[in-house]
């Protein structure tokens, strides 16, 4: 039986193709995943991301876990500030890539991936030395992203609070449509815009409510086909294909998540270990030369030998080009190496390019 | 988008119109909004044998790949041009000038084979 988010009606009356995604039954595309690419590129999308996990750690020495179990640095963190951060395993694989935001000194709000909050809830709940109050919360949130150019004006028709005032990776709390929200200034698309954690009752209303503010700008509800070719073009990593329990912030080049001032944490010291010993393979993004496209999974090969395999790959639709990322020797992976694509059976030229692949214009 | 009566179809969603010896191939409707935005189309070359129920080729949306099936058996005349420049015709006349290949059919009795546009929508519909 595959869990039901809070809105899975409201999005099959608007014609949605729902999927199986890591359980859930989600909206993969309502009129089309290029369409709804383009709606966040140049104006806005609204995707229902209410799968994603919210786990809660709160008391006195709540700061002491988070830095336990995660990589970033939260000590650095303001009250009403968010960064992104990893969630190691002991051998300094990911358990999971997760974004903390702090609420306050005794409470932090990570949200993490859907398929991982049970798994991730039980590793912090098993780190937790400090006697805080760990509560694996998914299902007390509903999580919707406003996404796009467009996306302040079009949440700033909905609530009081002072949007321009919470910059990048900055969050509130406050009020969108009279209910109590969670506005974070993140987001997954590599474009501007406002992820909301919401009470589920709220959300059918708040989403209704976005799509009426935004249709003058051009909103188009988005699915997650198009949450994927958003976040590969703008080279984040996805757990499960970039990053996963056998992969470590340093081949997966995410070492800038890493803080090693921070003192210990879980997986620190296979990290180091792996840092001198060098870093075998590293992750490289690529573009298609030759016809075809290079999809999740398929063997990469550099001078006609096994070399690596494709992480994420597909059509880009805002650089029209066959893009993808792949994991290659290290001394393969920086960019301008010719590489070949095993697409079925048959070696089809690409190049490495550098990640990301797109960023918005300032 | 109705399903031509003169056509005949696969349970992989292909169709074929068989005028003489020759047989036109395409994907249905129903294939193309189940693929959503087409982005690549992968066809044999003219002269190559194909047999029913092989694969002929494949299709790629922006999400996935997937496999076209031959109705028939037979040797490829001509592949559509226009889908190597212009792959989103499948998804707007795919029963139209998205046609696929055209195949010198070795054995017509295999279209007695494959589905009758009533047939095809029923099994759609079931």
């Amino acid at each position: 039986m595959l869990k039901q988010i809070p809105l899975a009606e409201v999005h099959r009356a608007l014609g949605a193709k729902m999927v199986d995604f890591g359980g859930w039954e989600m909206p993969l595309q309502y009129t089309g995943i290029l369409e709804e690419h383009r709606a966040v590129r140049t104006a806005a999308g609204l995707f229902d991301v209410s799968h994603m996990g919210e786990i809660e750690i709160r008391g006195p020495q709540a700061l002491d876990l988070v830095q336990w179990v995660s990589t970033n640095n939260a000590a650095k963190l303001a009250d009403g500030q968010v960064h992104y951060s990893g969630l190691l395993y002991e051998h300094g694989g990911f358990a999971d890539d997760i974004l903390v935001h702090r609420v306050s000194a005794t409470h932090f709000f990570l949200c993490v991936n859907a398929s991982n909050q049970d798994k991730d809830y039980e590793h912090i709940a098993s780190q937790n030395r400090w006697g805080c109050v760990v509560e694996n919360n998914g299902s007390k949130y509903a999580q919707l992203a406003v996404q796009g150019p467009r996306a302040p004006e079009i949440l700033q028709k909905l609530t009081a609070v002072a949007l321009a005032e919470i910059r990048y990776y900055r969050f509130r709390d406050g009020e969108v449509c009279g209910r109590a929200a969670r506005i974070a200034r993140t987001g997954y698309t590599g474009e501007d815009g406002f992820e909301l954690y919401l009470a589920p009752g709220d959300a059918a209303e708040v989403w209704h409510a976005l799509l009426d503010a935004g249709r003058e700008f051009g909103i188009k509800p988005c699915g997650l086909g198009a949450r994927n070719t958003l976040r590969m073009e703008a080279g984040m990593a996805l757990y499960g294909h970039e990053i996963d329990a056998s992969i470590t912030p340093l081949e997966a080049g995410l070492e800038w998540i890493v803080k090693w001032d921070k003192g210990d944490f879980c997986g620190r010291a296979r990290l180091e270990k792996r840092k001198a010993e060098g870093v075998r393979r590293r992750l490289a993004g690529f573009e298609m030369r030759g016809r075809g496209i290079g999809r999740d999974g398929y063997e990469v090969r550099a001078g006609g030998q096994p070399a690596g395999w494709v992480t994420s790959g597909g059509p880009s639709p805002a650089l029209n080009k066959n893009i993808g990322m792949c994991y290659l020797p290290a001394e393969l992976a920086q960019p301008g190496t010719a590489i070949e694509i095993m697409v079925r059976e048959q070696p089809v030229e690409a190049v490495t390019v550098p990640i990301p692949f797109y960023r918005r214009p300032k | 988008m109705s399903y031509p009566e003169n056509f005949r179809y696969t349970k992989e969603h292909e169709w074929i119109l068989v005028e003489g010896d020759t047989g036109t191939v395409g994907l249905t409707d129903h294939a193309q909004k189940e693929l959503g935005d087409i982005v690549y189309v992968d066809l044999p070359k003219p002269g190559m044998a194909v047999e029913a129920g092989k694969a002929l080729g494949s299709v790629e949306s922006v999400k996935a790949v997937s496999d076209i099936y031959s109705p028939v058996s037979g040797e490829v005349l001509e592949v559509n041009g226009l889908l190597a420049t212009a792959p989103e015709k499948l998804n707007e006349d795919p029963h139209g000038a998205a046609w696929l290949v055209k195949i010198r059919l070795s054995n017509p009795a295999e279209i007695d084979g494959l589905m009758s546009a009533a047939d095809y929508q029923a099994y759609l519909g079931g």
